[in-house]
């Protein structure tokens, strides 16, 4: 009951900023409001892309260096869902209004997007995860890559002239709903048993597996889930720039997504947010600096990782701070005494 | 019928023979010691017995089924827990959760139901987590649950790693080298520990151990192996008068 | 068949490159167990210091071989200097690091040369002087230039160089003992920061007389011209079996010679799909590569 109040809530909330968005940035007073609104979108895009790829190398601790490819993988198969069957499925749902055959099509290329990515992240993940070490940086960088040049050479979506004329179906509404979606999978799977089944393969494969984690099941199931929701954000995407062009999609972009998730703190939900965050709306304020913005980048990545490598947020996330006071409090109330303070600081060398 | 029997197990690392036709058995609810001088080849039986590695012939019986050649997490589930010589805690985790790792494999709770989190899944939780207080209870680690493990004393961390073990709610728990780096007055808690251990949670144990004390003063039956190969087996008594074993440990003379 | 043995040409001399850059990934990672992205950068900056180099050096001496031999030198000394600072300045500091630390650091490094190679030597591609004047030999019915001939003779000489320095030198002995075993090489009393830093600069070298050769070959030069010619030459080195100098040599024939036939007899647009390819294949059914060991963690 809580749940469906909880999640009537958040669409309704949804719905209403999406209002207020489209009033006062598409339609209303503010000169540049359409900028404003494509940022806010890049941004939630990024930040699905992040989240999810942190449920693979932050929490999970594997890594991945071709979120890109999903992301391709996803926005290439939204689109020709939407481009070639579109017609076909707004003449099936005839009956509905016009808004409700956009969503119709939108959920479908969504479902298709999902689908793939997740078959394509099954296929990547399964032979690369059994092995323990770098294999998977190694193979997903060659799926990026692979997909890539595949994608450059089928002409059904453009091949290298890029694929254009994607209906604009994708808004702020959707976009943000993904975001939604996202967080609150990571974040519930993070505080769950599975949550913690990832981190200890993060932290001790050996110790894991002895506790009767199958360790390459997990793995592989972290990493479809990130794939998945990288393929969503992909529809989200095409959707919205209505032309997809492989430019998009290159390494370069899964090494963006890597240096979001490291800015904000490897495994922490909200750091992912934050780096996406940052390294959509920075760029733009630095523009103009256009030559410096790279460099400024990368230097930054550095010194961070030398100097504070769990980022600016780290892995004590707000949300499990929250939840420990939360604790405590429960605790208090039932008059058992709050956590003794450590022994002493003594380590197990 | 044994709990678990070794059948000529042997396991070679390219020219290396490190364990070679090695026979033993332990009963349910056995204490059951594994000793030898360094490098004869202890840890690696546990490694074989827990399928981190696999024998290269010979077989291991775990209740009468064979369990060789079975991946370590499918060994676990089956009913054997470890833990390591060098401690291979969760580090960045808390105390509860180290312990509620090893519930995991028994949740019922799919990744659905992960994230949507019905009441079945809260109850669930909530039972692993009281389950998990009274194993920490028992080791006198309720206090610090929320601490991180990495900031335990060392002897707390080797208790945890006992506990940790104990939660997959195993048949027989290995245990390598508990003692090690313990002082005289926690290797005696230990020994109480471990057959505290065996009586209330009904397992059998088998330990790996250096220190003697602990293992002729715990163990029922002891099994002496030199250079991957079983010399003697037989009650601590019978072992510490062992003419080959007192030669491996001491040389000729 | 006189294509055919052209093509076989053609691949040879492309491996070398890849297995002259593929060495440097290989001998790092066989030290520090870090795939350096980084790399593929340094071999930019070799084709640049050879670059400038030339147009200072060009026509210093009597002969153009000697003009050749002196900017590729110092341009491997400079690229030497390079991963050195590299080595100590980023690397050094998150030793005791997770390894993604040192990946993310090593990511971050790579876009920092590119597009600081950007802002200084421009984006546009710069055309690379000929350093020595190119004349045909007629090899029966085959057609090759002196540049093609000196390219691979000055890469395998390189290569062997390398190896005597690695299976004949106490140095290079030092080197293997820690790629095997830093901790215990140290308690050996091996100077493992030293030798580390050695790796670096070898490694560096390497990819400047990699860059260097391709750019007597082809000879337009971009800022990112090290991108795509570094994660091919990681590849090869992967394919090889990552830590085995042999393997890194081998991985990068097999692949200069995929690349090559697919180009000549299949289509050009999926040349630079099938190095990933073949990677991927080879992952399946032997994981540590053709050359490589699979590693046993010890429990």
């Amino acid at each position: 009951m809580k749940r469906i109040f909880f999640v009537l809530s958040t669409l309704s909330l949804l719905g209403l900023l999406q209002w207020g968005v489209t009033t006062l940035l598409l339609d209303g007073p503010i000169r540049q409001g359409p900028y404003y609104y494509q940022i806010l979108i890049l941004a939630g895009i990024n930040i699905v892309l992040a989240v999810s790829l942190n449920l693979t190398n932050g929490i999970a601790g594997q890594f991945s260096i071709g979120h890109a490819g999903f992301f391709a993988v996803g926005a290439y198969m939204a689109a020709s869902v939407s481009y070639y069957a579109g017609p076909a499925i707004r003449g099936l749902v005839g009956f509905l209004p016009l808004a409700g055959q956009d969503a119709a099509v939108l959920l479908l290329a969504l479902a298709a997007a999902a689908l793939a990515t997740a078959l394509a992240g099954l296929l990547v993940g399964i032979p690369s995860l059994r092995l323990r070490g770098d294999y998977l940086a190694i193979v997903t960088l060659g799926f990026g890559e692979i997909i890539r040049v595949l994608i450059l050479n089928i002409d059904a979506v453009g091949g290298a002239r890029g694929f254009s004329g994607i209906p604009k179906l994708s808004n702020f509404f959707w976009v943000y709903l993904l975001v939604a979606a996202v967080i609150a999978t990571v974040g519930n799977l993070l505080r769950s048993s599975y949550g913690r089944a990832f981190i200890a393969i993060r932290e001790n494969e050996i110790a894991a597996q002895a506790m009767g984690i199958d360790v390459t099941r997990h793995k592989v199931l972290a990493f479809v889930i990130s794939s998945m929701f990288a393929g969503m954000a992909g529809c989200l995407f095409g959707h919205y720039t209505m032309y997809l062009h492989t430019n998009s999609f290159t390494f370069v972009k899964s090494f963006e997504i890597i240096i979001m998730i490291a800015i904000g703190g490897l495994g922490s939900i909200e750091g992912a947010v934050l780096g996406a965050v940052l390294l959509t709306v920075l760029p733009e304020a630095f523009r103009g600096f256009e030559s410096y913005r790279m460099i400024i980048y990368s230097l930054a990545l550095i010194l961070i990782m030398i100097y504070r490598p769990q980022g600016i947020l780290g892995q004590a996330s707000v949300l499990k701070r929250l939840g420990a006071r939360m604790a405590a409090r429960r605790s208090a109330q039932g008059n058992v005494p709050v956590t003794a303070p450590a022994a002493d600081g003594g380590n197990g060398g | 019928m044994a709990l678990l029997r070794l059948q000529n197990a042997t396991i070679r690392f390219g020219g290396l023979l490190a364990v070679k036709d090695l026979c033993f058995a332990i009963e349910e609810g056995e204490l059951f010691g594994l000793i030898g001088p360094n490098g004869a080849g202890k840890t690696t039986v546990f490694n074989m017995i827990t399928g981190v590695y696999s024998p290269t012939s010979g077989a291991i019986l775990f209740d009468g089924k064979p369990i060789h050649g079975k991946a370590p997490h499918v060994i676990a589930a089956s009913g054997i827990a470890r833990t390591f010589q060098n401690i291979r805690l969760f580090t960045s985790m808390s105390v509860l959760e180290n312990v509620l790792v090893s519930a995991h494999m028994r949740s019922s709770q799919g990744v659905l139901a992960s994230v949507f989190r019905g009441p079945a899944f809260h109850r669930e939780e909530t039972a692993h987590r009281e389950e998990a207080m009274r194993l920490l209870a028992l080791f006198q680690l309720d206090k610090l649950a929320d601490e991180a493990a990495s900031s335990l004393p060392y002897g707390s961390q080797r208790r945890l790693e006992i506990a940790r073990a104990l939660a997959t709610k195993p048949r027989l728990l290995l245990l390598d080298e508990p003692a090690a780096g313990m002082n005289p007055q926690e290797a005696a808690d230990l020994m109480r520990l471990i057959r505290r251990i065996r009586d209330e949670f009904k397992v059998s144990i088998l330990l790996v151990e250096h220190n003697m004390k602990v293992v002729m003063g715990v163990c029922e039956r002891i099994q002496v192996v030199v250079h991957g190969e079983g010399i003697a087996m037989g009650a601590p008594a019978e072992i510490r008068k062992d003419a080959k074993v007192i030669e491996a440990y001491l040389g000729r003379e | 068949m006189e294509s055919f043995l052209q093509q076989l040409i053609n691949g040879i001399s492309l491996g070398s490159i890849y297995a002259l850059v593929a060495l440097g990934y290989t001998m790092v990672y066989g030290v520090l167990r870090l795939i350096n992205f980084a790399h593929g950068d340094v071999y930019m900056l070799g084709a640049y210091f050879g670059f400038y180099l030339s147009r200072i050096l060009q026509g210093r001496t009597p002969y153009h071989l000697l003009d050749a031999a002196l900017v590729m030198f110092l341009s491997m000394l400079g690229c030497a200097i390079c991963g050195l600072l590299m080595e100590r300045f980023a690397y050094r500091p998150v030793r005791r690091a997770s390894r993604l630390t040192m990946l993310i650091i090593a990511i971050g490094l790579s876009l920092l040369i590119e597009n600081a190679g950007q802002l200084i030597f421009g984006a546009n591609p710069k055309f690379f002087p000929q350093l020595i004047p190119e004349s045909h030999i007629k090899l029966g019915g085959l057609m090759l230039t002196n540049q093609q001939v000196i390219v691979l003779l000055t890469a395998v000489t390189l290569m062997i160089l390398l190896n005597l320095f690695i299976y004949r030198s106490r140095t290079g002995k030092a080197m293997r003992a820690v790629s095997f075993n830093m901790d215990a090489a140290k308690l050996m009393g091996i100077d493992t920061d030293r030798i580390i830093a050695l790796t670096f600069a070898l490694g560096s070298a390497l990819a400047a007389a990699g860059g260097i050769l391709v750019s007597i070959n082809i000879p337009g030069i971009d800022p990112l011209m090290g991108v795509m010619t570094g994660l091919k030459a990681f590849v090869a080195a992967v394919l090889g079996g990552i830590g085995n100098i042999f393997g890194a040599v081998l991985g990068g024939l097999i692949l200069g010679l995929a690349e090559v036939m697919v180009a000549g007899y299949g289509s050009s647009t999926y040349r630079d799909a099938i190095a990933f390819l073949i990677l991927i294949v080879i992952l399946l059914f032997k994981p540590a590569g053709l050359l490589g060991k699979g590693a046993v963690e010890k429990v």
